[in-house]
This record gives C-alpha cells, structure tokens and sequence, in this order.
C-alpha cells in the first residue's frame, strides 16, 4: 500500500505534493479520464456515476456546446450538428474518409485536414476532440480538487504524424498540458502488466470503435518495449455496426432514408451488435420518420457471417506484426484483448484460433487503457520515482522523402523505437542550383503517391555548385511523443543554410493561442495574468529542479560555474517577486542557459553509473 | 546558446560496457540497454528544464541508435569493420564470386516459382532454409571477425548476408502478398 510522505525537517515539502495528473483515453466511441489514487488506478465517473462519456459533440445554433450524452440525445433529431466518431476525421482530409458522402455533415475539403460546418460556425475536428477533452478535464479538476499538472493521451499505435499531431494540438486548444502522447496498445499492456507482474512477450490486440492496433511487446522487470506494431487506422467497430445497418437495409428493402433515419437505423445496429454479444439471437425494431415499421430478426451466427471478412481484415496486420518482431505465435505468452469490439464472441474465437491460446479478458475492455494511461502520467507528473518502470515504444510507419520520379527514399523505419534520429544525404540535380524542395511523407509504399503527404519545405541559399557536389543533409528527429521534426543543412561548403520544419497540418502556437483566446472558457479571464501564472508556475519548478540537482550532483561544478548558477537562481527569485511575465520567461531561460553544461554533465554521470549498476539519487526529481 | 557536445566519441561496445567484438553477450547487450535508458529516456524528464530535457532526447536517441546496431549481426559487423577503418562498401562493391551468383539466381527462381504457385508452405520452407544459410555465414563472420581479422574477407560477407536480406525480403513480400 502507499505510505503517506513527510518532507525532512527543513526540505521544502512542494516537490513531494501529490502533484494531479490523469491518463485519458480519447475513443472513437467513448472517452475516459483516469487517475491514480492511493496507489490504485481508477476511472473518474460523472456526476451521475458513468463512467464513460459518449464522444458526440453537438454544436447550437445559439453558440451552446453539448457533449456526451446530452448532445447523443440528439443524433436522430439533429444528426447534422451532432458529431459522432470524430476521431476517424482527425489528420485527415476529405478524400481519406470512407462514406463521407452518406453522412449527414457539411464537410469542407479544407488543406490537411477536413473542416465540417455546423449551426455554430465551420469547425474542425480538432476543435471538436477539445470539446470532448475539456469535459473529462473538467471532470477530472473537480473529482481531484485542484487543477491539473498534465495529462497523458492516448492515440492509436497506427496512428500517423498528422493524426497524433491533431490529438496534442486538441489537447492544448482543451487546456490541457500533454506529458505525452502514449499508444492505446501499449498503455493497456501497462495496466495488465503492473497488475499482474507479467513477463514475456505479450500481444495485444486492439480493436476500438474506429481503429485496429495490434502491438507484439516485451515486458520484463517493469521494461515494456514494444518489438513491433502494425494495424489498420480505419478498422473498428463502427465498420461492424455498418454492416448490421447493411443488412438490414437489404432484409427490409428500405427505400434510400433521410439523414435522422439513417442515425437512428446505425444506432440500433449497434445496440443490437452489442445485445448479441450475451444473446444468440435478438429483434431489430425501428419506427421510421416515414411512419415505416422495421422488424426483423438477427443472430449471433448472422453477426458472425455478415462481418467475417472485417474480422479476417485484422488478421493481416497481425501477421504483419509477428513477422516484424521475428516471432511466431508460439513465442507469444499471453494475447491481451483491448477496445469494446472485442467482447464479441466471434472476434474472441478468431483471435483464439489464430494464436491457438485463449486470450485474456480480466480487464474490462472499455477502461483498460485509460487505466495504463493515469499509470503513466503519475509516473510522468514525478508522484513516483518510476525507477522501475520504462516504456519503449516504437513509430509505426515508416518516413521518408520523395526523390526523383515520385519515389520514396525511406528514412526511418517502420518499429524504430523512439525517441529516433537519422540522417539522409541528398545532392543538387543541376549545375548552379541554389535551391532545393523536399516532400515528407509516412507510408510503406514505394510511391508517393500511395504514402501520406506529410510536409513540404525548401531549402534556399545553397552556394552554386556543379551539379552533384553539393551534400545537403536531411535529419528526421522523431520524439518520444511519435511526433517528427525535419531539419536540413547543405554541409559541403562553410555557408549553412538551415531550416527545421514541423508537418504543415499542425496548428501554430500562435494559431493555439489565438483559439484559447477566442473560446469562451478564457473569452472571461485575464489573459496577462494567466500568462504570468505560467510562467510563475514554470519558474518554481525550475527552481526546485536545480536545487535538487547541485543538491545531488553540485561536486560536478567549479566554484565558479556554482557562483554563476546561484546568481541566476536570485535574479530568477526577484522576478519572481514581480509581476512582469516578459522579465520572468527571461529569467527562467538565463537560468536554463546557466546550467546547460552541468545538465550535460549529470546526464554523462547518470550514464556511467547505470553501467556499474550504481543507483544515483533520482535525478529527474 | 552554450556550445557544449555530448560526450559520443565512446564507440557503442563501450556505451553497453561490453569489449569490442562480434560475438558479444546479448543478455548484457539488453540489460545494459535498458538501465542506460532507465537514466536517460525522456520520460524520466518530464519535469526538467529545457536543456536537460534536449539532452535526454538527444542521448536516449543515441543509445537507441546504438543499440539497434549491435543487435543485429549485419549491423553489429559493419560497425566493427567501421571501427577498423574497413568500409563494406556495400553500394559500390558489386563484384561478387560468380558461385555466389549462381547460387543467387537459384534463390531467386525458387522463390519466384513458389509465388506463383502462390505456395505459402514452399515460401515458409524457403524461409527456413534462408535462415540457416544465413545463420552459417554469420558463424563464418564472426570467426572472420574475431579469430582471424581477415577484415577483407568479413567485408566480403557483409555484403553476402545483404543479398540474403534482400532474398528474405522477398520471401516476406510474397507471404503478404499471398495472406492479403
């Protein structure tokens, strides 16, 4: 059990406060928030008790936002201001969205990333993910008292840079501080992990509302490093749903329906989906606007039957996956089941079958990956040493850059775990040339054509060299987050011409800024002083960070070098005193400047001692 | 900014603490990858200032990098040769013993024949089959490597296993092919 902590007398105790952070799972279906409380790691429900909320967003005309349950009340009636499934739209443009022409949006086919206009103004799906974010914080600020000091999200293991992009800046616009953006396979082994002190390679098997992740993992000694991931971003139970409502069209002849009647017909597929998961048979019964009565009868064996083939569609990446890892399925000990789809007995035979072991399902389905979520951003908030656990995960697709004739010379590769770098030569085509564009993409496929279109930037100023003699050097940063970063430099002359590019489809911060301000959560409050509070916030923990490092490690400074240090901790104390937030930010990266080397220092230290098996005090306070 | 470099001139046997060499201990290889990343990793930073929290990327970058070279047996060598001044020359270096080739082409019609036949057992014996013949030549490497020095020869090799890889690629394709 957890003992309560009592700081040393004369230690300050704020670096031991039970600082609140939450794991929060932003679904296709329903979103959860997560907390580690006690030790333990529980869902926050609402005020009614529920646990999950609905991930529907539905936007007035009056400018009112309802979200959950309450905007679900709405679907049938006012399906085309009601937003279901959201996040199959994120990072996505208008032609990648399959049946974009039976749903009842507004789309707009908006560069990067598609747009949908409602009765509150044009929309898009960022915003309306904030939505949903905003509750569950809110949500979460009110159970635990006090406001948040970050969240962990999860994504999808196979989702791409544009998508996992779209989900942090959805984050922000809700308010929220992302201490990382975490894959939902790779959470829930987290979850099943801790709880039962697990070790060998795991599959786990992820079937949500809208995407399909298979991820084959590693666990031993609190380590989880994922070996490979695979899936189908565009695969979930939705699809499942779809062919229920297919076939019911098809049983009862039904003449093209408006929009209100196709919701409520897709509704009541997925009520009678989920019935047959405990039922072998059920009744489809619907009254339509037209007066029209649907009734017909459904099996689990029909189930079975009419989505057999959406079943078989998760098998490929799965094999993918294996064969990725080097493994086959009998080197995988445990197969973990993930997402609410896979409580149907026929996936759960599939999976069976293919593995030829019985897969594990103690953990309800729906919360697991909220629950390995709030395990790690507890870990990541510093309310626990985590020395013993490490997660490693991997990017999913690989990314590279297009060269002559539309081809894609890849960077790097698919499972490179990350954080990763690498770095790529190209040269000049023609005699002269000063200037040179580059086109990012992430795919597996040999054309860029058939990849995701990530970036485009150009490199100018090269100095004019024949043809061939320049050398410009490519380097692709991914971070921890999955998120990529391109930079590129001409290397063969002194001139460096240099240019660092993020993919286009993300907001600015400016761009986020100029969102918070607008919404109307901050329309009221004093934007100044909530930047000051930032920085005041920043600057404390910055503070208590050096302390507790020239505590630790101050043998590794020279007099001189602790004296520089101490006079940029005062400086940074005075403006703290103060209320100028500029004077602040500017005392906080002096401070920051001061102690880069000594950073440097404690990190080649820290790496010495791993290796001759020292423990040095936590150093990440 | 302080101009200030991360100490990465230590070759990556020694990162790991191990000796340089081609048979190496990949248990230690693994544990010792995964304390240094324990240290470094930038979860472990989360709190930090921006300078410790660029450097925990930038080192935990490096140890993956390293990591991924040492464990796999084309990598580990190239890097070893690397280390003593012999490159593989694996793009430029295209004359391979006509045996060799032989050899190559028989792979190559075997598998084209087992796609066609859209053969998914033949393609799986064919992967079995490679894997021991690459596993013979990665034992001649590491004798190439650590008994002899014949660096030459080890070079040689390097670019034999990458034929192989390539034969094994192709095996794969056309299991995926098959399954979709």
């Amino acid at each position: 059990m957890a003992l309560l902590q009592i700081a040393e007398p004369g230690m300050s105790a704020a670096p031991h406060q039970h600082r609140l952070a939450v794991g929060i799972d932003l679904g296709t279906t329903n979103s959860l928030v997560a907390t580690v409380r006690s030790g333990m790691s529980v869902v926050l429900s609402d005020e009614n008790g529920r646990p999950l909320l609905p991930s529907i967003v539905r936007y007035g005309a009056d400018g009112q936002i309802q979200v959950g349950y309450e905007a679900q009340a709405h679907q049938c009636a006012d399906p085309q201001n009601t937003l279901i499934s959201v996040k199959r739209f994120m990072g996505r443009g208008l032609k990648d969205i399959p049946h974009a022409h039976e749903m009842p949006y507004k789309f707009i086919d908006a560069p990067g990333m598609v747009q949908i206009k409602t009765a509150a103004g044009i929309k898009s799906p960022v915003e309306m993910s904030a939505e949903i974010l905003k509750v569950l914080r809110a949500r979460a600020e009110k159970a635990l008292g006090g406001e948040l000091v970050g969240a962990v999200i999860t994504v999808p293991a196979y989702f791409d840079d544009a998508q996992r992009q779209a989900t942090k800046d959805a984050a922000r616009l809700a308010g929220l501080n992302v201490l990382r953006l975490l894959n939902e396979p790779t959470a829930a082994a987290v979850a099943y992990g801790l709880d039962n002190a697990t070790e060998g390679i795991y599959a786990v098997y992820d079937l949500g509302g809208g995407t399909f992740d298979i991820s084959i993992l590693r666990l031993q000694k609190g380590v989880f490093e994922v070996l490979a991931t695979n899936g189908d971003s565009a695969l979930g139970g939705d699809d499942f749903d779809r062919r229920v409502f297919c076939w019911v069209l098809e049983q009862a002849t039904l003449t093209p329906l408006n929009a209100n009647d196709t919701r409520l017909l897709m509704g009541k597929s997925r009520e009678v989906k989920e019935e047959l998961t405990t039922h072998p048979e059920t009744r489809f019964t619907a009254m339509l606007s037209t007066g029209e009565m649907v009734d017909l009868q459904i099996t689990s064996r029909i189930l079975a039957e009419i989505t057999q083939s959406l079943v078989q569609k998760t098998l490929t990446p799965t094999r993918k996956a294996l064969r990725d890892a080097g493994l086959t399925t009998a080197d995988i000990k445990g197969v973990v089941m993930v997402g609410g789809a896979t409580r149907m007995p026929h996936i759960q035979r599939a999976v069976a079958d293919f593995f030829k072991q019985e897969p594990l399902t103690n953990l309800d389905p729906d919360k697991v990956v909220a629950l390995g979520a709030a395990i790690q951003a507890n870990v990541l908030a510093g309310n626990k040493s985590g020395e013993d656990m490490l997660l490693l995960d991997v990017i999913p697709l690989s990314l590279g850059i297009e060269t002559m004739g539309g081809l894609v010379e890849k960077v790097i590769p698919r499972n490179a775990t990350i954080p990763t770098a690498r770095g790529q030569d190209f040269t000049t085509y023609k005699d002269g040339q000063t200037a040179m564009s580059f086109h990012v993409v992430q795919g597996e496929r040999e054309l860029v054509a058939d990849c995701r279109s990530l970036a485009r930037f150009e490199l100018r100023g090269i100095p004019p060299m024949v043809a061939g003699a320049a050398r410009i050097r490519v380097t692709f940063q991914v971070d921890a987050d999955g998120l990529l970063s391109v930079s590129a430099r001409e290397q063969s002359s002194g001139v460096e011409a240099a240019i660092s590019v993020k993919p286009s489809y993300g907001l600015t911060d400016d761009q986020i800024t100029g969102m918070l301000a607008a919404s109307r959560d901050y329309a009221t409050e004093d934007m100044l002083a909530r930047a000051l509070k930032e920085q005041q916030v920043e600057a404390n923990s910055i503070l208590a960070a050096v302390a507790a490092a020239i505590e630790a490690d101050g043998t590794l400074l020279t007099p001189e070098e602790r004296a520089a240090i101490v006079a940029s901790q005062n400086a940074l104390r005075q403006a703290l005193a103060g209320t100028d937030h500029h004077a602040l930010k500017a005392a906080i990266e002096a401070l920051n400047h001061a102690t880069e080397s000594f950073a440097a220092r404690r990190m080649d230290a820290s790496v010495k001692q791993a290796l001759t098996g020292q423990k040095l005090a936590d150093i990440s306070t | 900014m302080a101009t200030f470099v991360i100490d990465f001139s230590k070759n990556h046997f020694t990162l790991f603490g191990l000796e340089p060499a081609f048979q190496i201990d990949m248990t230690r290889l693994d544990q010792s990858y995964r304390d240094i990343q324990a240290q470094v990793h930038p979860d472990k930073f989360t709190h930090a200032d921006a300078a410790e929290r660029r450097l925990s990327m930038q080192w935990s970058t490096h140890v993956n990098e390293a990591y991924q070279t040492l464990k796999q047996p084309i990598g580990r060598a190239r890097y070893l040769l690397q280390l003593n001044g012999v490159d593989t020359q694996e793009e430029t270096n295209t004359a391979m013993p006509a045996a060799f080739l032989m050899e190559q082409m028989e792979w190559r019609e075997a598998i084209g024949e087992a796609k066609d036949a859209g053969d998914a057992g033949e393609l799986d014996h064919l992967a079995s089959k490679l894997r021991k013949a690459m596993q013979e030549l990665q034992e001649g490497l590491g004798k190439q490597l650590d008994q002899q020095h014949d660096f030459p020869g080890a070079a040689e090799t390097v670019r034999k296993l990458r034929f192989f890889d390539k034969l094994r690629e192709e095996i794969n394709d056309a299991l995926e092919a098959l399954e979709a």
